[in-house]
């Protein structure tokens, strides 16, 4: 009886209304409610050569629309941090760059992306998510020791599978650019999933970045880390970018203004606004973008 | 600040399910209360009933049994003393066991893969999975008949012994084998699709996101993330098959020792007929021709050791399985 009380209890004849942001005056250029921008980060880098342009691109499920004509260039030698509330489609533009949405059966996707000039449907997919690497929210790291799951990466699909010799300097270095080697020198077969979970997200970006990618995708990737490892990785990336092209997607707008050289701000699959960091998060054009920094909704 | 403060908390859509702090028995309805006893009186039970057959089977097997048993060969003799051992049987259990579960295998977890990680068209996947579900549910004696209506076609006759007529026997171990894989093939397909099931999703996408063919996700990733499921369900087929005595008697002919057939030494083992522990239990038994209790319950008891053994192994290597840390990711942890 008290059960069916409990159901029955009426739910409110609307949500909340979503609290509105009141502009009284014209908005001036200063710091973000949000964001502290006095926390420390690195100098931005002067923007490199285009290795990813998107083109009005639309990513469809079913009859839902996730992705709006988004057009974007992604650079090397700078992360884009593509931030907005959940569900905006950010993290399907971002499975979208490697084709990973195609997993999804009932994706489908419009508009054209080009890797180095080149429509990435031309590619290979293989040879693609090589160049355009991936690092999950998630750190999901093969049930297998720390050397074969870079060594993993490494191995191509050839009949011939390339000896340990050969793939060992390979791994190393890897480990080496993802800051993880030195915890892990003394036991490389150790199980991976015994890692830490930051240790364990390192090796995913040793993994990812093993193969020399272009670009580097990541999803959300400090989201299911500690303080501490997320800053480790914060670091990681700022050295990672001189290689690199690299996307993030992140819901913590502190994370996207430390480490994004440019964001992207989209909401409901439209890209709102994007272009530096400084000018995103201290004089937003949009309307949407300002509620968004100022911490009014998501 | 251009942003007007927002201070006033959201109301929560519902208020907070009301929960009852001290929840006892007490408070239950009589039928609940009965069937949580029954619950409880259920599991005691079987408990018992499983302690008593390993007592009962422990105390009559160490009565009767000797060690220099399982060391000699049968002997067909009226006389107790003379009528030997049974290493014949636990020759064959152990090698019809094996012939199953070396044909059973590969089968499974193949198919297994297939339904998980393909399992298109669908109507094929549902056809394919009720079909193992049919075979699982086939009594062992249908299983047996059937194999000896389809080896004793001409077809199948170099896989048993011919007789002069040109009639072919269809018992052998071969055949008894090919049929016992049947009873295992459901065992191991079910744990290995289980534990594909298991493997998270994102493990699959790590590899694609590398630039992995989906062959090669299957190879490196997930066939070595499901090896403790493999072993399980191996693990319990040859149980299954260990304790089966239909098909022995049927196909393998359930003689008391292991009778060749033909001269290339191996092949003639394979080809011929046998006995294993479970016939050897029923020809002994009083129900038998045997009439030899003691013996019946000697290797009755060494079948239950055998039996007991594997089921053991089963958990070492479930136990081993969530050692290596899989288990959390598969919480998603």
């Amino acid at each position: 009886m008290i059960e069916e009380t409990e159901v029955r209890n009426p739910r409110p004849p609307l949500p909340p209304p979503v609290r509105r942001i009141v502009v009284d005056s014209p908005p001036t250029v200063v710091a973000p409610a949000a964001v502290d921008q006095s926390a420390a980060r690195p100098e931005r880098s002067p923007a490199g050569p285009e290795r990813m342009t998107l083109d009005s691109l639309s990513v469809f499920y079913g009859a839902n629309h996730a992705v709006k004509e988004v057009s974007l260039p992604i650079r090397q030698g700078e992360v884009l941090a593509l931030i907005g509330p959940s569900g905006c489609g950010k993290t399907t533009l971002l499975r979208t760059l490697n084709r990973l949405t195609e997993l999804t059966p009932t994706a489908r996707r419009e508009g054209t992306i080009a890797l180095d000039g080149q429509d990435i449907d031309l590619l290979e997919v293989t040879e693609l998510r090589r160049r355009v690497a991936m690092v999950f929210q998630q750190p999901n790291p093969f049930p297998m020791s720390i050397f074969d799951n870079v060594a993993y990466a490494l191995r191509e699909q050839s009949r011939k599978r390339p000896s340990k010799p050969v793939v060992q300097p390979l791994v190393i270095d890897a480990l080496q650019r993802a800051g993880l080697y030195d915890e892990v020198r003394d036991d490389l077969e150790r199980p991976a999933l015994r890692l830490s979970g930051g240790q364990q997200q390192r090796l995913c970006i040793a993994r990812a970045i093993a193969t020399r990618p272009e670009v580097l995708l990541m999803d959300e990737p400090c989201s299911a880390l500690d303080p501490r490892s997320t800053a480790v990785i914060e670091e990681l990336i700022g050295d990672l970018r001189r290689d690199l092209a690299i996307v993030i997607v992140t819901h913590n707008l502190q994370q996207a203004y430390r480490v994004g050289d440019r964001v992207a701000f989209m909401y409901l699959g439209d890209l709102v606004e994007y272009g530096p960091t400084e000018q995103v998060f201290g004089a937003p054009r949009a309307q949407r973008t300002r509620d968004y920094v100022g911490g009014a909704f998501g | 600040m251009a942003v007007a403060p927002h201070t006033e908390p959201l109301k929560p859509l519902r208020p907070p399910r009301k929960r009852r702090v001290n929840e006892s028995v007490r408070t239950w309805r009589w039928s609940d209360r009965i069937a949580l006893v029954l619950c409880w009186a259920t599991g005691i039970a079987l408990c018992l009933i499983a302690g008593a057959i390993v007592l009962y089977m422990g105390v009559k097997g160490l009565q009767f049994l000797k060690l220099d048993m399982i060391f000699s060969r049968p002997q067909a003799s009226a006389d107790q003393q003379g009528s030997g051992g049974f290493l014949d049987p636990i020759l064959g259990t152990v090698l019809l066991t094996l012939i199953g579960i070396v044909l059973a295998t590969p089968v499974a977890v193949a198919t297994a893969i297939w339904i998980v990680e393909y399992g298109r068209p669908s109507w094929l996947a549902r056809g394919v999975e009720s079909g193992i579900e049919i075979v699982a549910g086939t009594p062992d004696i249908v299983i047996a008949i059937f194999g000896l209506a389809l080896f004793q076609q001409g077809l199948f006759s170099p896989l048993s012994f011919t007789a002069e007529g040109g009639a072919v026997f269809g018992r052998s171990f071969l055949t008894a084998g090919a049929m016992m894989s049947l009873i295992a093939l459901p065992m191991v397909f079910g744990a290995t699709r289980e534990g594909l099931q298991a493997v998270p999703m994102h493990l699959r996408e790590a590899s694609y996101g590398l630039g992995k063919t989906k062959i090669a996700t299957i190879r490196r990733v997930l066939l070595p993330a499901v090896k403790p499921n493999i072993s399980t369900g191996a693990a319990l087929g040859m149980g299954r098959i260990a304790g089966d005595t239909a098909i022995v008697v049927v196909l393998l002919g359930a003689t008391l020792r292991i009778d060749p057939e033909g001269s290339i030494p191996g092949t003639n083992v394979l080809r011929g007929t046998g006995g294993t522990l479970t016939s050897y239990v029923y020809n002994n038994s009083p129900a038998g021709e045997g009439n030899a209790e003691q013996k019946a319950y000697a290797a009755a008891f060494v079948l239950l050791l055998i039996v007991i053994a594997l089921n053991f192994a089963v958990d070492l290597i479930a136990r081993r399985g969530a050692k290596t840390g899989l288990e959390s990711t598969r919480l998603g942890a």
